[in-house]
């Protein structure tokens, strides 16, 4: 450890993060323009269009007999083409979730302050085969009291407002 | 070599500029439906697959992670390769030669026409301290070696135009590509400049599609296939990087590949001892530059050969028989994949109307496009 700090206090030269945005270091910036335009398939596609319908649908696999959600067009266990589109519903259980004190970019949220923690979670959908579901967000619910299998519905967002995405879901609330 | 490792089963969705309605995962899950049933195979009884992506391309980071839902794969040993599909196929090779199981799968996948910005993802891969910031455009880098392979070699603009005329002409008799067009000399290079003596022509256009191929050990070939295709060597090199240092002129990650794919097959005289190829021609020139680098001509000597139609499917050493990248389409990570492919189609009669009569030996080429030196070889008999 001393030997180390010697050898620093030798051979390297400070730098603080001043110094390099100020510019006084070399450095070279480059900021990527990388776009792309993924194309859905029949699966994915047809699963945004029921989102902005109001709905969430399912696709069967006639091998395993498991409803799938989000859809695919094979069972990826089985192996084989998936069978008939099924509507589920847009209730739920709670599977797993968290109470984030960051956001999506690490920032730190001002929970002290006031800021409502990030309520992520994993929900089981009533009527697709169990351990399948959807992720997002939890809303009208005291972060503290969410549980283990806790019931929710979806809160969608009005049809006019709504795009064929998942966050046509504004997000899912506690219910009896 | 202990054991021999076969080719039991391909499988491709065929390539075209754009696939509106699929997703990559139908893309594949199409193309290892075709290998396996070829094959005669079932996901459980393959010992491990093996996958090639490229982050950038696909637009995931840790894209690998995407592969194993279709290809069967799903709790089995899948890894995937960053470079060229005949790394993969080298890779599934060494799989089976080390037990891991007797039948291993080669996956690659092309979604090309995704890439909206797809020229600046080709820039983010050059240097960026010595490059970048001088903002060139992508296609300078195969300017600036097509104009030293032309000085050096005497090769003409003209033979490279034949290049483009050749194999756009094959690929329309090919199901499978997607740029089939018949065209004269003159247009390719009356075609817009890109970088001269680059023209637009010069350049293979992208296409979407993916490729699955089969492998197995000589007892479960034997036992699951009528036709299978050997493999007799398979050989990879990269050059360094640099392009400040690198050997403009000849490829020499392209020599260096074959060599080690001769050394392993037994080859002397690669023109005598095999009867044709699949070489990557993302450029026109790349394809005489290839055949050069790997000693099916000498240097300067592809050129003239192409102008007297020596590598057309009815000449003495045919070339690109599928249409090549030129005619098939630049298929970035997958380009190894179809000349695989090919090759192994007219090693067993199955190249429908540009297929060759009497050939036993064949050899498919690949590079890993702008701005890399990494070449791949694999030689296959039947
Ligand atoms: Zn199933």
């Amino acid at each position: 450890m001393e030997i180390t700090k010697k050898m620093v206090e030798k051979t390297a030269t400070k730098l603080t993060a001043e110094e390099i945005l100020e510019g006084k270091v070399l450095s070279v910036k480059w900021e990527p323009k990388l776009k792309y335009a993924w194309d859905n398939g029949p699966a994915i596609g047809r699963y945004l269009a029921e989102l902005k319908n109001g709905k969430i649908i399912a696709k069967k696999c006639d091998k395993c007999h498991r409803i799938m959600i989000p859809p695919r067009m094979f069972c990826e266990l089985c192996w084989v083409p998936s069978g008939e589109w099924v509507y589920v519903k847009d209730t739920g259980i709670v599977n797993t979730w968290i109470i984030g004190h960051v956001d999506w970019k690490a920032k730190r949220l001002d929970i002290k302050g006031g800021v409502r923690p990030i309520t992520l979670s994993i929900i089981e959908i009533d009527g697709a085969s169990k351990g399948m579901g959807i992720l997002h967000h939890l809303g009208e619910v005291d972060p503290w009291k969410i549980h283990r299998g806790m019931k929710v519905k979806a809160v969608w967002k009005p049809p006019e407002e709504r795009t064929g995405s998942i966050t046509d879901i504004k997000y899912f609330k506690p219910v009896k | 070599m202990s054991k021999r490792v076969a080719i039991i089963g391909i499988g491709t969705t065929g390539f075209r500029a754009t696939t509106p309605d699929v997703s990559y995962r139908e893309l594949t899950y199409e193309a290892a439906m075709k290998a396996y049933l070829d094959a005669g195979v079932e996901p459980k009884d393959i010992g491990s697959f093996v996958a090639t992506s490229e982050d950038f391309l696909e637009g995931y980071s840790i894209s690998d992670e995407y592969s194993p839902d279709q290809l069967g794969a799903v709790l089995r040993p899948i890894y995937t390769v960053p470079g060229d599909f005949i790394h993969s196929l080298a890779s599934a090779y060494m799989m089976i030669l080390s037990g891991v199981g007797p039948i291993s799968v080669a996956q690659g996948l092309s979604k090309a026409s995704n890439m909206l910005t797809l020229s600046e993802m080709v820039t983010f891969g050059m240097d960026p301290i010595y490059n970048r910031p001088l903002k060139e455009s992508p296609h300078a880098v195969a300017g600036l070696e097509m104009a030293r392979f032309l000085y050096e070699t005497g090769t003409t603009r003209e033979q490279c135009a034949k290049v483009v005329v050749k194999n756009r002409k094959n690929a329309l008799n090919n199901p499978y590509a997607g740029h089939g067009v018949l065209v004269n000399p003159d247009y390719v290079l009356n075609s817009e400049v890109i970088s001269y003596p680059l023209t637009q022509m010069d350049i293979s256009p992208h296409s979407d599609g993916a490729v699955v191929v089969v492998l197995a050990e000589e007892e479960a070939a034997k036992a699951l296939c009528d036709k299978p295709i050997w493999i007799r060597g398979i050989g990879w090199c990269s050059d360094t990087p640099g392009l400040e240092t690198r050997n403009w002129a000849e490829a020499i990650y392209a020599q260096m590949a074959a060599e080690m794919a001769y050394k392993m097959a037994g080859i002397r005289y690669p023109r005598k001892e095999i009867d044709f190829a699949e070489i990557n021609d993302e450029f026109s020139y790349k394809e005489l530059q290839h055949l050069e680098a790997m000693r099916v001509c000498k240097k300067g000597e592809a050129g003239p050969l192409t102008e007297i139609g020596g590598t057309e499917i009815t000449g003495e050493f045919p070339v690109n028989t599928s249409g090549g990248c030129l005619g098939v389409g630049n298929l970035y990570e997958l380009n190894g994949g179809h000349k695989v492919f090919e090759v192994v189609q007219q090693l067993r009669g199955e190249a429908g109307k540009n297929q060759l009569k009497n050939v036993t030996t064949g050899l498919a080429q690949s590079w890993r496009g702008i701005p890399t030196t990494t070449g791949t070889v694999v030689i296959l008999s039947n």
